[in-house]
């Protein structure tokens, strides 16, 4: 069985999704700026993804509840955007832009040799949870590529020396730009 | 659960020069080095908020505002061209349903990163331009629409509204107009359709972001059903500039029929890749300087001059076209979004589009079949010649597959990929040819 679907049944198991107070009160902030309650769904899955790491089964019956909705509406919105994870990733989230402008800078080299110096392929964690991958459509940094994006940040203007200390400062738990 | 590392999320803006370069007609960018101008009051001492009061002192009517937009002949600056003011014109006088104003920053065409200086540094002209459009249209609420990617400008303009609030330019009674209203930002989840006006307002609804059919079109029946305007950032942005010194000053500068001044993006083989604002109709040339030329001396060889979606232009064409949108569509590109993509000498122009046509197929939203479909079959035979496993007809079968994508779908990203993939063999045929020539044709076979 695989890492991820092991982590998915544990939460599954564990059966008690819900979201912090913190998280409730933006819940309820979110819905005050929409004139329909679906309108919130995208900002309460981002906050949910935020909340338990990935969109598991139960973390989509959890929103479907919350926003009088069915957990199929719910699927097939988490599904239709790249964004939500429906697995785990790792502690640091790599993701590669592999459109035009980047390719040209060479992205693809870049993720083919982070894959390979990581021992995991698009959509796989490595075995200490720190790291995973993911091919991604253009970010916008087309002027600044090739980019790579941690999480939530752009780190732009990569070579393959920058990236590999970025990663090395990501595995100190300390990432910089490089 | 695995807790994600935090990376310092929004500490910084893109990593590139924006200094002004000799060429360039900064209007937009006229202040984009002054220091903190995404700060209001940084912004309010060069001028900011000047035309929101401007238009609340002088008792503008609604129309006033709408035909001064008009007169100015803007056009939108998200890919389609279309008359900002005509836009405006068309959400009905007579309904008691609510008005929107979506702002489209959802900027997601390959090439354009021109929106992002604008909302990572620029935050208060949008908003401002926004509230005069949400005004002009009677509309009680807005949204900026933000793809969830660009995680720092979303800050920025969440910041920059908070600060809006606190100074009276939202919330109720805006400068004592009797107009209120409110903006919030709506972050989407990375999706390049939602960019799409209708697929964004799907995306609003809190729906996959499919694009509806139209007529209605969403200045009648939008967002909820109800009239809603969609504007690019640029557009808002420019929309300040207009009021302040009258739409005749802004159609003094560019061509008759494109006024005013355009963001370019360029990136792609160039010295220095950037964001360049050039008055609409200059010659080619003065964008190219602007980037410093060709990176390493290097040849020209191709221009995608406005997003990956305008057909490509030859080296030749290129250096014939002046930058405005006549001149680009007579040689049978567009402008689009002014995400322009340079092409050297050394590059293959079968696999630039086959990388291509691998992002519209991933970004197909699927409900179309010969969308959903064709951008398939298109990526599989230019990965068929890039094998070196293409048959004779498969050029033929590639340009069949593309002209039967043509206006065939409810939104334009089939043909996006389908009139460049045109145009590529039509201008470059040799390129094909040389794959097909080496092609190992005896084992060829199809999956």
């Amino acid at each position: 069985m695989q890492d991820s679907a092991i982590r998915e049944n544990e939460n599954q198991k564990e059966g008690l999704v819900e979201f912090s107070s913190a998280a409730k009160k933006q819940f309820e902030e979110f819905l005050t700026r929409y004139d329909s309650k679906r309108s919130a769904l995208l900002p309460v899955l981002h906050l949910a993804q935020e909340e338990f790491g990935f969109l598991s089964t139960k973390v989509i019956e959890y929103v479907a509840r919350l926003m009088d909705l069915t957990p199929a509406q719910v699927q097939e919105v988490v599904s239709f955007y790249h964004m939500y994870h429906k697995h785990p990733v790792g502690e640091n989230h790599l993701q590669f832009c592999m459109t035009l402008s980047c390719w040209m800078a060479g992205s693809h080299q870049l993720f083919k040799n982070t894959c390979s110096r990581l021992g995991i392929k698009a959509g796989e964690v490595t075995p200490d949870g720190k790291f995973s991958v993911q091919r991604v459509e253009c970010l916008g940094s087309c002027g600044s590529a090739p980019v790579v994006q941690i999480n939530e940040t752009f780190y732009e203007n990569l070579s393959p020396e920058k990236l590999t200390r970025l990663i090395n400062s990501c595995k100190e738990g300390d990432p910089k730009k490089p | 659960m695995i807790k994600q590392t935090h990376h310092g999320r929004n500490m910084q803006a893109m990593d590139l020069d924006l200094s002004p370069r000799p060429g360039e007609k900064r209007v937009l960018l006229e202040h984009l080095h002054v220091p903190q101008i995404q700060q209001l009051s940084v912004y309010e001492s060069k001028g900011g908020y000047s035309a929101l009061k401007k238009i609340f002192a002088e008792h503008w009517s609604t129309d006033k505002v709408i035909d001064e937009v008009k007169t100015s002949n803007l056009r939108g600056r998200g890919g389609a061209g279309f008359p900002t003011g005509l836009k405006w014109n068309f959400v009905p006088k007579d309904t008691n349903k609510p008005h929107y104003l979506l702002c489209n920053a959802d900027e997601s065409e390959p090439g354009t990163f021109k929106d992002r200086v604008i909302l990572e540094h620029l935050p208060h002209m949008m908003i401002e331009g926004m509230i005069i459009g949400s005004y002009a249209i009677k509309a009680a609420k807005s949204y900026v629409y933000i793809r969830g990617e660009y995680t720092y400008c979303t800050d920025v303009v969440e910041r920059a509204i908070e600060e809006a609030y606190r100074a009276g330019y939202l919330g109720k009674n805006i400068l004592g107009s009797g107009f209120s209203h409110d903006m919030y930002v709506h972050r989407g989840a990375g999706a390049y359709i939602c960019g799409e006006e209708t697929g964004l307002i799907s995306s609003l609804e809190g729906k996959k972001g499919w694009p509806k059919l139209k007529p209605p079109f969403p200045a009648v029946e939008g967002y909820l059903g109800c009239p809603t305007v969609v504007n690019n950032v640029e557009s808002l942005a420019s929309v300040p500039w207009i009021i302040n010194h009258s739409s005749q000053a802004w159609s003094k500068i560019g061509t008759d029929k494109s006024t005013g001044t355009k963001l370019w993006s360029v990136s792609g083989d160039v010295a220095r890749p950037g964001v360049y604002e050039i008055e609409l109709g200059a010659p080619f040339q003065t964008l190219l300087d602007c980037c410093g030329g060709m990176r390493d001396g290097r040849q020209l060889k191709a221009v995608i001059p406005g997003g990956s979606s305008a057909p490509i232009l030859t080296a030749k064409e290129s250096m014939e076209m002046t930058l405005d949108y006549e001149s680009i569509a007579s040689k049978g590109s567009m402008l689009g979004s002014g995400g322009m993509i340079v092409l050297d000498e050394t590059r293959d122009l079968v696999q630039v589009l086959k990388n291509l046509s691998e992002f519209y197929h991933d970004e197909s939203c699927g409900q179309c079949t010969p969308c959903r479909e064709g951008t398939g079959w298109i990526e599989k035979i230019l990965h068929s010649f890039t094998e070196r496993q293409a048959r004779a007809e498969d050029l033929e079968l590639l340009k069949k597959t593309s002209q039967n994508m043509i206006g065939r779908t409810i939104c334009v990203l089939a043909d996006s990929i389908a009139m460049p993939a045109i145009s590529y063999i039509e201008k470059f045929p040799e390129e094909f040819e040389a794959y097909l020539k080496s092609s190992d044709q005896g084992r060829a076979h199809h999956g």
